[in-house]
Formats: C-alpha cells, sequence, structure tokens
C-alpha cells in the first residue's frame, strides 16, 4: 500500500511541478481571497486581528477545494481513470499518494497565508506550537476529505460544480477547530488550544480511515 | 493462472450494463489464446463496451464469464494486471514526457522502468519528441506511445479500440506489425474496427455486432487467406 502511495504522490508532485497549476491558480487565488476579505473589512486592525483566525480557515479551506479538483483532475479522463485501473494498484495505497501529493501543496500554501495574515491582519502569534499543530491537522483532514469527495464526485464535468457541495459542509468541524486553535495561538487567554487539536486529530484519523477503506469501491463505481 | 485446456475468452450470454440499459445484451465468444479476434460493427453496437468487459472494467450484469482464467465479475481485478487496452485516448499524463509516462506505469506494474527506452525506440518516439510532453504531441504520436507502453507492460491481453483510426500509413503498419508479433509471442488481441480491409487480413476471427450482441463469426485472414464471406 505504503510503496503505491508513494508512486501516486511522486507522480502527483512531478504533474505539478510541470504544470505548476498550484503555483500559478491556487496559491494567487489563496492570496487574493485574503486580500479581499482584508479590504472588505476595512483598515481597523482591531477588528482585523480578531477576525484573522476565521478569514485565514476560510481562505485555507476555499484553496483546498481548488487545490484538490486540480488533483482529481489528473485522472480526470475515464481513460486515465481505467488506466490507473489496469495497473492493479492497491485503492487505499492510490488514495493515500493522492493526499501525501495535495497534503506537500496544502501546507506550502497554508504557510504562505499564514505569513499574509500576519503582515495583513496584525496578528502577533504567542503560541506557535499550537497554530503549526493545527496547520498540520487540519491540512491532513482538508486532504483526506477532499479527495475522497473528490472520488463520489466522478467525472470532471461533475466534479467542478459538485466537489464545493459536498465538502464544504463536511468541513465545518475544521473551520470551526481550526479557528478556535488559532485564537489559542495568539491570544493566550482565550483557552486550551488542545481541546480543539483534539477535534482536528479525530477528523482526520476519521477521514483518512474512510479514504482508506471507501476510495477503492468509490472508484470502482 | 494458466490452464492450458480453457480458452482464454470464454463469454457466455454476457450482459453489461450502462445505468440501466444493456450495451451487451447476451454476448457468446470464445477465443483462443494467441488468436486475434477484430470486432466489426457500427457505433453503437456494443464494441467498446466489449473490450472493457474483457478488461474487467464494467461488470458482468448477467451470464457467464472467464478472461485468462479469471471469472467474472469476481476477479476482474486480478485480471486487470494481464491486460493492456488501448483507445482512441492512451490514458496517459499530458504534462510528463513520453518515457516518464512509461516509467510510471512501469514502476506501478512492478516491472523494469528501463524497459520503456526500448520500447519507444521501437515505435519510434526519439530524440526531440521523447523529451516533449505527450499533451504537446500529435494523436499518432500519442498512439505511438501508448502501443509502447503496451511493448514494454507485455499483456496477455491486447484490447485495441480502433487501433488504425486517425493514423498515417507508416503508423497503420507499425500497429498490424506489433499485433502479429504479440499473438505470435502467446498474446489474446482483440480489436475494434471501422476499417475491414486493414483490420482482417490481421485476424483469426473476425465478429460483427449488433445491438450488443454478436450476430455473425467468420475466419479472417490472418495465417492463409480463408476469406471472410460470412461477415455481413
Amino acid at each position: 500500500m505504503w510503496r503505491d502511495a508513494v508512486l501516486i504522490a511522486g507522480r502527483d508532485l512531478r504533474i505539478e511541478a510541470r504544470s505548476r497549476v498550484a503555483l500559478w491558480q491556487v496559491l494567487p487565488f489563496a492570496v487574493l481571497t485574503l486580500l479581499l476579505f482584508a479590504f472588505a473589512l476595512g483598515p481597523r486592525p482591531g477588528l482585523l486581528a480578531q477576525s484573522a483566525p476565521g478569514l485565514f480557515w476560510l481562505a485555507v479551506l476555499f484553496s483546498s477545494v481548488l487545490a484538490a479538483q486540480r488533483s482529481m483532475a489528473i485522472e480526470g479522463s475515464g481513460a486515465t481513470r481505467d488506466s490507473v485501473r489496469l495497473l492493479g494498484l492497491d485503492p487505499a495505497g492510490v488514495f493515500l499518494g493522492k493526499v501525501l501529493a495535495l497534503l506537500a501543496e496544502m501546507v506550502a500554501l497554508e504557510a504562505v497565508l499564514l505569513g499574509g495574515v500576519v503582515l495583513l491582519f496584525h496578528v502577533t502569534v504567542t503560541s506557535w506550537g499550537v497554530l503549526i499543530g493545527a496547520c498540520l491537522l487540519a491540512a491532513v483532514g482538508l486532504c483526506t476529505a477532499n479527495v475522497l469527495y473528490g472520488s463520489l464526485a466522478g467525472e470532471a464535468r461533475m466534479r467542478a460544480t459538485l466537489l464545493p457541495v459536498l465538502v464544504l459542509p463536511v468541513v465545518a468541524p475544521v473551520l470551526i477547530a481550526g479557528s478556535k486553535a488559532f485564537s489559542a495561538s495568539v491570544a493566550p487567554g482565550s483557552g486550551s488550544g488542545a481541546r480543539w487539536l483534539g477535534i482536528l486529530v479525530v477528523f482526520a484519523v476519521v477521514y483518512s480511515a474512510m479514504g482508506v477503506a471507501l476510495y477503492g469501491p468509490l472508484e470502482e463505481s | 493462472m494458466t490452464n492450458p485446456m480453457a480458452p482464454a475468452i470464454y463469454l457466455r450470454s454476457a450482459v453489461a450494463l450502462a445505468g440501466r440499459f444493456p450495451v451487451l445484451a447476451g454476448v457468446d465468444l470464445d477465443l483462443d489464446e494467441g488468436s486475434v479476434c477484430v470486432v466489426l460493427g457500427a457505433n453503437g453496437a456494443g464494441k467498446t463496451s466489449l473490450l472493457r468487459l474483457l478488461a474487467g472494467l464494467v461488470p458482468l450484469a448477467s451470464g457467464e464469464g472467464a478472461v485468462l482464467d479469471c471469472s467474472l465479475p469476481g476477479q476482474a481485478r486480478d485480471l486487470r494486471q494481464h491486460v493492456g487496452l488501448l483507445g482512441h485516448d492512451v490514458g496517459l499524463y499530458d504534462d510528463l514526457r513520453p518515457a516518464e509516462n512509461l516509467r510510471f506505469v512501469l514502476k506501478a506494474s512492478r516491472l523494469d522502468p528501463g524497459l520503456s527506452d526500448d520500447a519507444l525506440a521501437r515505435v519510434g518516439i526519439t530524440g526531440r519528441t521523447a523529451s516533449t510532453p505527450l499533451g504537446q504531441l500529435s494523436a499518432g504520436q500519442r498512439r505511438r506511445v501508448g502501443l509502447a507502453l503496451l511493448l514494454a507492460r507485455r499483456p496477455r491481453l491486447w484490447l485495441l479500440d480502433e487501433p488504425h483510426a486517425s493514423l498515417d500509413e507508416p503508423t497503420r503498419d507499425l500497429v498490424s506489425e506489433l499485433t502479429e508479433e504479440a499473438a505470435r509471442g502467446g498474446a489474446t488481441v482483440v480489436a475494434t474496427s471501422h476499417e475491414p480491409d486493414l483490420a482482417i487480413p490481421m485476424a483469426d476471427t473476425v465478429v460483427t455486432m449488433s445491438g450488443g450482441i454478436i450476430a455473425t463469426r467468420a475466419p479472417g485472414g490472418r495465417r492463409g487467406d480463408r476469406g471472410w464471406s460470412d461477415v455481413a
């Protein structure tokens, strides 16, 4: 399973390195989203800092859907999906490989967005451990959910509109827990981030297990 | 897995569905290992669906079926790794170069990635063409890369969906040549075609499909001039 996962992750990252869709489309979209949020709230440093956690995670969520669309488009045509099925790869390995490649992109994207939030929203982080932990755990949860629902959304012509409708409601726990953990990391008085990190762990574990178990049957259907 | 007495392909009253529509409505077909079968028929007759059933990509809804000793639909996943399918879309990655595409497939198939260079050279994908991303190659060149993939993987069952379509004469000759080589090497080949003049000479058996069933069956032109007058 892990051998197949590494193979698929390597393929997806190589394709991304060639096409640079994440670099030239997903990343600018994420940064633009953050900028527009800042414009919408206006030059009020207090309000910007207060809104930063939620807006950061909204930008991450929207960008994750876009990145997942691209990841699933690699097997966009029926013929490409068929050719992968003919290779006899472990479906769980294919799922994990796609998650690993998407995870690498999401972590890079979160790092850029985090820098943007600190600069634009006047945020001072006091507990980097909680924030980085939240970013990593949320990225795992978002990537697993996106790849699983991306497979469910099926062929490319439907996926573009169906994936956001399927994914955004189910990743609400990531938005809530991520925002609370972010708040805890910038304002020590707002409570411990451990509880929210726990929710992100549960979400990531549940969707990883669901993906490993269900990706094969979904691709077959 | 190989039973020398069993045919490579055995279908009885095979039905396959697309939604609720029977794309195959009771197909009977027997083919021996190492034989070449050409499938003729109008658009929508069920030719591509037959190939997908034989590849284990479409489930057998009813009837009996066994391909390369794998019973359908139960052992479809075991069957797939022995099947090579070349369709109109070669099912590879536009952003990767031909050699990168082949190396990925060979690694995934637990084969030596080094086989890709010889296979590409055999189909004439060399030099600058070999280092160009697949998406920038012509349809004919992409088809050659697909053929190279079959050559490198050496599947036991070759499924070719209109292999001569949209190709220049040298590439058409190459398709026929590689098909003959594969069959001589023991592979079973099933090819659909709208070009009987090209396809029938390379076939042991010619079948025509209509309405999701096999309407006629006749000998092809391979291994002697046996004619195919029974084919409608």
